[in-house]
């Protein structure tokens, strides 16, 4: 942003469009990842008169959403998406509601048939605002030129500020040929939205007085710590080793603490760890921070840490005590949370702590960990374990030094993606976990990639979701992104095989993958390489190859089509009910018919 | 702490300050629709031009724990500026007005007139075979007096739903 301009207002008359590029500009954009069309059109002949914003042409608008979440999510800035009115708008919903649930700052900006032809019906008309209200943190239909520039700006505050969220700004071809003024971000506060960042005082000595007594705590952080930046995982890394309290994180929370400090417990929920989520069931003191108790989390209700006092510390006041009932809540950014009651911390004297219960609770949790939920059987030969090609992938990028982003898709291979990758820092990590869905990893990779141009960024994907946006691999043709698909091929939607054997009856009703492509063939039409490993003796030397080639590459790791993921928390049931592996146990836990309704 | 679908539900009367702006009475009814909220009664208008202030007053019932994550949720809307639990937050007035039909002649007509004046209804429109009448009051007061004239000639009922303040000198302020 140019210091130098004084007048706030520019006035000399500008197109709506350039307006719009200018305040892009000024939003410090360097990157918009879209797809043009009639009402659009305009800002993309703008676009081409300017080299100060590069446009990342989509083969599909959910992909472009989905690419803005990848950039935004491994850098901290706002993503930006340009899409035409229409079938532009709808199809970007998805990824709309996905940054939602997510928490990822999003500016989707959507054309929009002229004001005066709005509610005509006219061709590609949608009521965008109308259907992306729910979709969205907040949208705007700019109607009047004079407040595009303050729209634009304000657009930008709404999706990053308090907690982040994806923004939708309509705006009408008549308003992006129509002639303004440029204004520049205003420097006063937003006249209604002003989230609260710093956390109150007597909240923050109030936690720490009940984190001093506590005798079996646990620190269960989330998303909200990644979104707070990288200063606050590394206050969380102090925390937890000042108190030496056990620490686990959710499936959005991975890399805000180091996977390999002896104080991790891994993953909890569903598919968690063994020792993290029965930590979460003893616990008598629980410290979530960034985290909103999501189903996924907390199993049962009424069983969930049962006998714990609870502090939840949130950015968005709406999430507290909204699943879960909690004795001490603190509104405030994760950051700003984790640096008071550091600092509160090494203030209070009292109570002391007790040390020799926090030494018994970590020998009650080694004996945890002693049962190894994630242990799995790899046969020296044949066919390959999928938890196994994710532990080699995870073991061959990590000797080779470089800088490494993992996205998924949804489903078996998103879970063993989260258990057996490990992520030592935040931002690395990128996933759809509120909304799940498929076809998020390969956009997200593209938006990564962008973002880090050097960097080794891996898709682990699966068969079915993949092709869910396959069509991107244009994208990576185009722009010589260097994404890797590693494809854990089991021929089935791995995780709905999974619930139907486990709660169905082993009725398979369309879960088998039909009729699939050859995929290495598929790459190498879409200018990629293809690579595929058949048994366990082709498995390494594929992990090599695709890191070795520098250019896009889709994997083909054909995996076991009868694998499971455990541990698993079923559908219904508390922490401590949760079923392991054969390798752990024979148990088959029973699913109760009030389970089965949930998802 | 038990979980709050367990809890008994109550009644809540919710002011919001919002900007008068396109979309604004969808999103708070959105809000409502999406998340499972009941909606008693609800009304709106401005109240500030200068500003571009609206008001609008909402009636729900719910758990102690969503009437709190109503107003939560509410709040994080970007144009809400205020929220007041009026239910809560002491004692509060709440008033709506009505607008009734009743059609008929002779006694039914007279009973009609009688009642109306015991109930501080005003009469805004009459023909020889009809009144309107107009009344302002609590709910219950409204509900009464539809009651009493059902089998007098009730032909048509308007009512704008609750309107309420917060009694004593404090006001609610953006």
């Amino acid at each position: 942003m140019s210091a130098t301009t004084a007048a706030a207002t520019e006035t000399r008359a500008m197109s709506g469009a350039e307006i719009v590029l200018r305040a892009l500009k000024d939003q410090g954009v360097e990157i918009i990842f879209g797809y043009p069309g009639g009402a659009v059109l305009p800002l993309y002949d703008a676009m081409f008169q300017q080299n100060a914003i590069r446009h990342i042409l989509v083969r599909h608008e959910q992909a472009a959403v989905h690419a803005a979440e990848g950039y935004a999510r491994s850098t901290g800035k706002v993503g930006v998406v340009l899409v035409t009115s229409g079938p532009g708008a709808t199809n970007a919903v998805t990824g709309l509601v996905d940054a939602l649930m997510d928490s990822v700052p999003v500016v989707c900006l959507t054309g929009q048939v002229p004001t005066h032809l709005i509610g005509n019906d006219a061709f590609q008309e949608a009521d965008t605002t109308g259907i992306t209200r729910p979709a969205t943190k907040h949208n705007y239909l700019v109607k009047d030129i004079a407040r595009l520039s303050g729209v634009i700006h304000e657009a930008f505050y709404v999706a990053r500020s308090g907690r982040p969220g994806p923004v939708v700004v309509d705006l009408p071809k008549d308003i992006l040929i129509g002639k303004g003024s440029y204004t520049e971000a205003p420097q006063v506060p937003h006249r209604s939205y002003r989230p609260q960042t710093e956390p109150d005082g007597d909240a923050i000595r109030q936690a720490v007085r009940l984190l001093r007594s506590a005798k079996r705590p646990v620190v269960y952080a989330g998303g909200g710590v990644i979104n707070s930046g990288p200063e606050a995982s590394r206050l969380l890394a102090e925390f937890v080793r000042l108190t030496g309290f056990p620490c686990t994180n959710t499936l959005m929370g991975l890399g805000a603490f180091p996977a390999s400090d002896p104080q991790f417990l891994g993953m909890l929920g569903m598919h968690g760890t063994y020792e993290a989520n029965l930590v979460m069931h003893g616990c008598d003191v629980m410290l979530n921070i960034g985290a909103r108790f999501d189903d996924r989390v907390t199993g049962r209700l009424n069983a969930f840490a049962p006998n714990s006092k609870k502090i939840h510390a949130d950015i968005d006041p709406s999430s507290i005590n909204k699943n879960v009932a909690v004795d001490v809540p603190i509104v405030g950014d994760a950051g700003r949370v984790l640096a008071a009651l550091i600092e509160c911390w090494k203030a209070e004297e009292a109570p002391q702590q007790d040390r020799a219960a926090l030494a018994e609770w970590w020998r009650c949790i080694d004996g945890w960990r002693a049962k190894d939920c994630l242990r799995y059987r790899q046969e020296r030969s044949g066919v390959i374990k999928p938890q196994h090609a994710v532990k080699r992938l995870y073991e061959i990028t990590r000797e080779s030094g470089r800088e490494t982003f993992i996205t998924t898709e949804v489903g078996q291979h998103q879970m063993w993606a989260a258990q057996y990758f490990g992520f030592e820092r935040p931002n690395r990590w990128m996933t759809s976990g509120g909304l799940g869905t498929m076809g998020y990893g390969l956009p997200s990779a593209m938006g990564v990639q962008i973002a880090h141009p050097d960097a080794l960024v891996i898709d682990i994907a699966g068969e079915a979701s993949i092709l869910m946006n396959i069509q991107e691999m244009g994208t990576l043709a185009q722009y010589r992104l260097p994404v890797k698909v590693f494809i854990l091929n089991n021929e089935y939607m791995g995780m709905v095989r999974q619930w139907q054997e486990l709660l169905h009856g082993g009725r398979y009703s369309e879960s088998y993958s039909a009729a699939l492509p050859d995929f290495v063939k598929l790459a190498e039409s879409f200018h990629a390489t293809g690579l595929r490993a058949r048994t366990i003796d082709d498995l390494d030397g594929v992990i090599r190859e695709m890191l070795a080639v520098d250019g896009p590459v889709i994997a083909d790791i054909m995996v076991d089509k009868g694998e499971n993921c455990f541990p698993m928390i079923p559908s219904g049931a508390a922490h401590n009910e949760m079923i392991l592996g054969p390798e752990q146990e024979s148990g088959v836990a029973g699913v109760t018919d009030e389970g089965k309704v949930l998802v | 702490m038990p979980n709050g679908s367990e809890i008994g539900q109550r009644s809540a009367t919710i002011a919001v300050l919002v900007d008068n702006e396109a979309g604004i009475l969808a999103r708070v009814v959105g809000l409502f629709s999406g998340r499972g909220y009941n909606i008693e009664s609800l009304t709106v208008a401005p109240v500030d031009e200068e500003r571009r202030l609206s008001r609008i007053t909402i009636v729900t019932t719910g758990t102690a724990m969503v009437i709190e994550q109503i107003k939560a949720q509410l709040d994080r809307l970007v144009p809400v500026h205020r929220i007041a639990d009026l239910t809560m937050d002491g004692q509060h007035l709440s008033r709506e007005l009505m607008l009734i039909k009743v059609a008929g002649t002779g006694e039914h007509r007279m009973e009609a007139l009688r009642l109306a004046e015991a109930f501080r209804a005003r009469v805004v429109d009459a023909t020889t075979e009809s009144l309107v009448f107009e009344m302002t009051g609590a709910g219950d007061k409204l509900d009464a007096f539809i009651a009493l004239m059902r089998p007098l000639g009730l032909k048509e009922i308007c009512r704008t739903g609750v309107c309420a303040i917060a009694r004593g000198p404090r006001g609610l302020n953006a």
